[in-house]
């Protein structure tokens, strides 16, 4: 078979949230049937159409890489964590729905990934202090997906939501809820599909078209407009 | 200064502290949402100190001997009653409530738990020349008697693992020698391990695609046309699929593996730097008297007098408790959030065997308030649990130590 060209996308996320789950189901469509712990760094492989529909389709591999372990850990596995960090062109960010501690821990999270990438664009970071100006000139697309959703109660809901809305705001990042045990919610033609796919588009555009100044600028408009239209609901 | 002491102050004081130590330390990057396992735990860590507080008061002989005997009397009291009533309860509890069929009748169940606990509990108590028949059935000396094995065993299998584990942390001696080279090169094959990974994952994703879109997926293999087409089709491909899972699946264990050697030469690097400072060679020099300490109360060598060795039980018991929460922080994701009992039967034994060590003149008041418990038994049993520790302590280290990846390693 014809290779590909691929791109590189870290999941990330403190133990126990559900990355592995969600990486099942985005590379096979099939719920997870036995979860462990992750040890190291686990790897699926999702064929993606880029932009799907139009004369320009073209077939890519996403590679999504799922790094275990929590951001406290002991100073020699970070520095082995950071051998997955090379050359990374998107970054997912998973956090538990109902666990605050799982959505405070993800600046740390990205900071650590961000850090050590050695793109030629690099962010600059300051004494480690999470600063929003650098989220939103990031050259690495992120996705924040937010799991178990089915376990919060309803008269919660709302606060969670208000939260995470504030959270992807802070990533500039488009926001996805789930219950990665329910494979419908990546159903073809639903809202999350569809994120999840201009998600994995702009990665690949990133990663291998030149960046065409108006293209960025309509792009970004136009995700900001439609964040825009969702405090309008 | 008796008003102070009589007032709960510094009970307060060592609830506050139990309470921060559990949120700052233990659960730094878990939330907790059952407030009861913090409030136990705090309660617990603070009648434990109040104890220890009690020992010091009787060793500088403040307060009276009156007040001194009631306050041990209602610490005891306080203690036995969450150890033995409460923890279990909530453990049975938190355990029954988690499974989905016995919800309904939670409080039911969590009793007969309950029941259970105290039935083994009780019978602990029979191989063990702990008791005189003149005791009663609940009198205070069957429930501390029962507590006091468990703890002991617990106590004394930390102590032989500490006096063996600790020289073997701080001594530069048994470190190592890790260069830079040597994590470049193990960090090289984890990623050439990782790349073949992902290229015979692209292999099985890209067939399966193809198979899906050829109608060949193994999930449409019903009916009459399926069963044929299954029949008579090459099963060459999913055979093809189903070997190179198999090699991913060696692909992955072997990454695992380099990922953990590795993690373990950056933790020994780091150990080697700590060790050329100040800080590290003081540690060291201390590890070398206290190894040799260690090695002495193995060989069970009583020369010296008591006092120096109520004093270095003390430090052996303090960092046997402080890897004890650090073990409990490491592993605390994995654990459900009630493994308070334990440590509680680990305060109250302690107190027993600083007795042990107590010089003789101090001695009288905790016989009088602990009753004619065996003491004689909990000696032996410590020496015998705590050598068989070390011993096994030091099988196990020696093993790993030898296991060491030093093929990693530049000769």
């Amino acid at each position: 078979m014809a290779s590909l060209d691929r791109v590189k996308v870290l999941v990330l996320g403190d133990s126990g949230v559900g990355k592995s789950s969600l990486v099942h189901l985005l590379c096979h469509n099939q719920v997870l049937g036995n979860p462990s712990w992750t040890v190291g760094c686990s790897v699926d492989v999702r064929v993606h159409d880029y932009k799907e529909g139009t004369p320009e389709e073209k077939t890519y591999y996403i590679e999504l890489w799922d790094v275990g372990g929590s951001v406290g850990s002991a100073s020699s596995v970070k520095s082995t964590r950071a051998v997955f960090y090379n050359s990374v062109n998107g970054i997912i960010l998973v956090h538990d729905l109902t666990n605050k501690k799982s959505s405070q821990n993800l600046h740390r999270w990205s900071l650590e990934a961000l850090n050590k990438d050695s793109s030629p664009t690099g962010v600059i970071v300051s004494n480690g202090d999470y600063d929003r100006e650098q989220f939103a000139e990031n050259p690495i697309p992120l996705l924040l997906i937010g799991t178990k959703y089915d376990q919060i109660p309803e008269n919660k809901r709302n606060d969670v939501l208000a939260r995470t809305a504030f959270l992807s705001e802070d990533f500039n990042a488009e926001e996805i809820n789930l219950d990665c045990t329910n494979p419908r919610y990546f159903a073809a033609g639903s809202s999350n599909a569809v994120k999840l796919s201009r998600f994995f588009d702009k990665v690949i555009e990133k990663r291998y078209f030149i960046r065409d100044p108006c293209q960025t600028t309509a792009f970004t408009d136009k995700k900001r407009f439609n964040f825009k239209s969702l405090h309008y609901d | 200064l008796t008003y102070l002491v009589n007032s709960p102050v510094f009970q307060v004081l060592f609830f506050g502290f139990g309470w921060l130590f559990f949120m700052r330390q233990l659960f730094k990057d878990y939330e907790v949402r059952q407030y009861v396992v913090q409030v136990v735990f705090s309660i617990t860590f603070a009648f434990s100190c109040t104890m220890f507080e009690l020992i010091i008061f009787e060793i500088l002989g403040t307060l009276s001997t009156a007040s001194r005997y009631f306050h041990w009397k209602l610490n005891l009291y306080v203690i036995l009653l969450v150890l033995i009533f409460v923890v279990p309860f909530y453990i049975g509890y938190f355990v029954v409530s988690n499974i989905r069929l016995l919800q309904r009748q939670r409080l039911l169940f969590a009793c007969v738990v309950w029941f259970t606990f105290m039935y083994f509990f009780w019978k602990l108590g029979d191989p063990f020349p702990i008791l005189s028949p003149k005791h009663g059935i609940l009198s205070i000396e069957q429930l501390i008697s029962r507590v006091g094995v468990i703890g002991v065993t617990l106590m004394a299998l930390l102590s032989g693992f500490g006096a063996v584990n600790c020289p073997y942390t701080y001594m530069s001696y048994f470190l190592r020698n890790v260069t830079d080279s040597d994590i470049l090169a193990l960090e090289r094959r984890l990623q050439q391990t990782m790349d073949m990974i992902v290229s015979k994952k692209k292999r099985i994703a890209m067939t399966r695609r193809q198979m899906y879109q050829r109608g060949e997926d193994q999930s449409k293999q019903t009916g009459f046309w399926g069963i044929i087409k299954s029949v008579t089709s090459s099963p060459s491909a999913s055979e093809n699929l189903s070997l190179i899972q198999q090699e991913v699946d060696a692909l992955e264990e072997l990454s695992r593996q380099l990922f953990l050697e590795t993690v373990d030469l950056q933790a020994t690097k780091e150990r080697i730097e700590y060790s050329k400072t100040f800080q590290g060679k003081y540690f060291n020099v201390l590890g070398y008297f206290f190894s040799i300490y260690c090695v002495w109360k193995i060989f069970m060598v009583k020369f010296w007098s008591q006092h120096i060795s109520f004093i270095l039980v003390g430090i052996i018991i303090v960092t046997s408790i402080r890897g004890l929460l650090i073990t409990l922080t490491k592993v605390n994701s994995a654990i459900p959030p009630s493994c308070v009992s334990p440590q509680g039967m680990y305060f109250v034994s302690s107190v027993l065997l600083i007795r042990m060590s107590m010089p003789l003149e101090y001695r009288t008041i905790v016989t009088e308030v602990l009753g004619e418990l065996q003491f004689n038994f909990y000696h032996r049993w410590f020496d015998v649990i705590f050598l068989v520790s070390a011993l096994s302590s030091i099988l196990f280290l020696y093993l790993a130590h030898k296991q060491a990846p030093e093929k990693h390693m530049t000769p």
